[in-house]
């Protein structure tokens, strides 16, 4: 069969079909958001009627996987790194609950930040759950191991984890399919208190997931994915974990260093196979993609007598993604000969592209707060942050999906007026909603604008779940009718709109400006794909 | 541009490979070139890996690939600074950005042509005096070329034609690669791409 040359991404989500999946859930988030869009555009998951509609954020994502699960069925949950913090709860208690039908859990990291808020490492949270963890290194690896992982989840009855990062997330590569399997027939679970998780069945079952968490170390399905290679130089030792393996092997062309390396790949593992590596080196040097969670387990509170090389003692660097060169770094090579870049290269970052509806709802407020005295507003996730770049440097806040709402409602309590949140639509239904709830029930001092562009924009224009629901949305939370705004953000509005935002701004209760028109780059494709067909 | 005869390549797969940064700002449609280069592999059974960048960087913003083609496994995604066998770049500018990764004897092909969304834009003309301090480059002016062919959106495949001559592929691949991507846009469009990339290989 020839090859199809897919993103790691779109490997993991082929598996995920050839392995029988039966639901896929997920909320937009890069590095990971190509997982369902490639499950999304399946021609045989849309004729099995494999469930795979975007959720409002990735907390109802995994619980409705979990639900999937519940049912004997093969689901998936697929976010980026920090949206697995929205989905905390449900994740570490899905593992004290237990599964039934095979739950895996795509976490998808982003060291050096490329598109993220922080580089988090979400190998950490299996550990935290106690569940397993598989962190492929190469996309035919991913491809492979989604079949082990179900199989591994409806064995030990667990949830596991897998952990991409984003050069495998967002790299190509040719892979070989498998033969597909059969979806799972519905089967309740056996054990009908499994998921009532009152503290004494929770105490039981916990007590089962530690025990569970130690036989898995020794499981085939985990074992078979940490190899060790010897070498006849045994002044070093090598441990790479997931793609860090790539990175060593580049920089040894002809079959890889002579040296001892454990390649690990699959969480939890026994410590044998660290001392078979540790034995017999006298050093030891840890390549691991993010954060050093092998090297802090090896090196232990105090330090212990092994010469360990890695992130933490500078030999690797101690934040940010890894790459071929910092690995020959680390091993003291030669590195070939660089060009310097010419000074007269400048940063050219993002920007709002030209007509966007944003930079017109930026131009109103700006104008509008800046008559109260007021430099900047609480913002939030989205395009619309760009808005903290020049020429609007607007922005005094981005930090969690929703938090521009509730920092704008706490700022108030403290007295600030006007107080002002901008938040994207689909951002407003992943986690602006409950914080808009708390503004109404204390009838907080508050501007909620939501920049609707009717999509999910920075992660390439994906449903957005409030589309036509805005105003239904607020007024249900309860926002007074005459304090729900609608505006059209274009340049035509302008003086308009800068009139409405002044009146809202000097209400002294709960007001939403909703400035509303389609993102241009989905508008212009909805407009390519109709007249191409 | 008196010939339309290509001299074709035998490619020998097992000591094949090449190394590739592609370049330019968010939309200019380098993930399309390298569609087209990795297409255009697949054909000739080569390991191919292809790291691109989505997300944030998209809206107007640098971007690059790395492309690698190789006879061979390959194993890292990333290619070693100092290593590349090519810069393949739709702007001047974001040409000279990875510099770093290019290799003595590399090639950098890159269009004239500047997209300017920046306030400190350099001069164009110490750009491009920058541009030819590297010992291989070719520089062309793509959207003259493009509009000629038949649509300026098709520049990208004016510098991939240009670029092709240093890439260890038989042209006829890259322009099946082309007809594979563009075909699903229409015949018209697929023709025009297809003289874009031949206008540009045939550059001196």
């Amino acid at each position: 069969m020839q090859k199809l040359l897919l993103l790691g991404d779109e490997a993991i989500a082929l598996a995920a079909v050839d392995a029988g999946l039966s639901g896929m859930y997920a909320y937009p988030g890069t590095p990971s958001t190509e997982i369902m869009e490639f499950i999304q555009a399946s021609p045989e998951a849309a004729e099995r009627g494999i469930h795979r509609e975007w959720s409002s954020n990735e907390k109802t994502a995994l619980e409705a996987a979990l639900g999937m699960s519940y049912t004997g069925k093969r689901a998936m949950a697929a976010m980026k790194h920090v949206g697995l913090n929205v989905a905390a709860d449900t994740f570490i208690n899905s593992a004290i609950t237990g599964v039934n039908g095979g739950l895996v859990v795509v976490a998808a990291d982003d060291p050096s930040m490329h598109s993220s808020q922080n580089e988090q490492d979400s190998r950490f949270y299996g550990k935290f759950a106690f569940v397993p963890v598989f962190e492929p290194s190469d996309q035919q690896q991913a491809y492979d191991m989604v079949f082990d992982a179900f199989e591994l989840s409806e064995k030990c009855k667990l949830p596991v984890l897998f952990r991409i990062t984003t050069r495998l997330a967002h790299s190509r590569s040719p892979i070989s399919r498998k033969a597909a399997q059969p979806e799972k027939k519905m089967k309740m679970p056996d054990e009908p208190r499994q998921f009532v998780l009152l503290p004494a069945i929770a105490r039981k079952r916990y007590r089962i997931l530690l025990s569970a968490y130690e036989s898995l170390k020794y499981d085939n399905r985990i074992s078979k994915y940490n190899t060790f290679r010897d070498g006849s130089n045994r002044k070093l030792g090598i441990i790479t974990c997931g793609i860090a393996y790539n990175y060593l092997m580049e920089n040894f062309p002809d079959g890889g260093p002579d040296l001892p390396v454990l390649r690990i790949t699959a969480y939890p593992f026994p410590a044998d196979i660290i001392r078979d590596i540790t034995g017999r080196c006298e050093e030891i040097l840890i390549l691991e993609e993010g954060y050093p969670l092998v090297e802090e387990a090896l090196r232990g509170l105090l330090d212990n007598n092994l010469k360990i090389l890695g992130r933490l003692d500078g030999t690797v660097p101690r934040d940010g993604e890894l790459n071929p060169s910092i690995v020959a770094r680390a091993l003291g090579l030669l590195l070939a000969p660089q060009l310097a870049v010419p000074e007269i290269v400048k940063a050219r970052p993002p920007s709002f592209c030209k007509g966007c509806g944003h930079s017109d709802t930026f131009n109103a407020i700006i104008e509008a707060l800046r008559s109260f005295g007021m430099e900047g507003v609480f913002s939030d996730i989205g395009c619309y942050t760009l808005a903290a770049l020049p020429p609007y440097s607007f922005i005094n806040s981005c930090v969690d999906m929703g938090a521009s709402v509730t920092m704008a409602v706490g700022a108030a309590d403290a007295g600030l007026f006007p107080s002002v949140a901008v938040i994207g639509d689909s951002t407003f239904t992943h986690s602006g909603m409950t914080g808009l709830l708390d503004a109404v029930v204390k009838n907080s001092p508050v501007t909620i604008i939501i920049s609707d562009n009717s999509t999910t924009g920075m992660t390439g224009g994906q449903k957005s779940q409030a589309t036509g629901r805005l105003e239904m949305i607020c007024a249900g939370i309860g926002v007074g009718p005459e304090h729900i705004r609608v505006i059209v953000p274009l340049r035509k509005n302008h003086d308009d709109n800068v009139r409405v935002m002044k009146e809202e701004f000097s209400y002294r209760g709960v007001s939403v400006i909703i400035s509303s028109r389609e993102c241009i780059q989905t508008a212009s494709r909805r407009k390519r794909s109709t007249t191409e067909k | 541009m008196h010939s339309d005869r290509i001299k074709e390549k035998t490619i020998n797969n097992r000591k094949m490979k090449n190394d590739i940064i592609l370049s330019g700002v968010g939309g200019q449609g380098i993930l399309s070139i390298a569609a087209v280069i990795g297409l255009a592999a697949v054909e000739n059974n080569l390991f191919l890996k292809q790291s691109e960048v989505h997300g944030m960087s998209q809206r107007g913003g640098d971007v690059q690939s790395h492309l690698r083609l190789s006879g061979k496994p390959i194993a890292s995604d990333l290619i070693p600074s100092g290593k590349a066998d090519l810069i393949i770049s739709m702007e001047p500018m974001e040409s000279l950005r990875y510099l770093p990764w290019l290799s003595k004897t590399g090639w950098l092909v890159t269009s004239s042509n500047p997209f300017i969304n920046i306030p400190d834009y350099p001069p164009l003309e110490a750009v491009l005096n920058e541009i030819k301090k590297i010992r291989n480059h070719l520089i062309l002016d793509a959207d003259a070329m493009a509009k000629e062919a038949g649509s300026l959106k098709a520049g990208n495949m004016v510098i991939l034609g240009a670029a092709s001559r240093f890439i260890d592929l038989p042209f006829l691949s890259i322009e099946n690669g082309v007809r594979k991507l563009f075909i699903r846009k229409g015949d018209d469009i697929a023709e025009i791409n297809i003289r874009a990339l031949r206008a540009g290989r045939r550059i001196n």
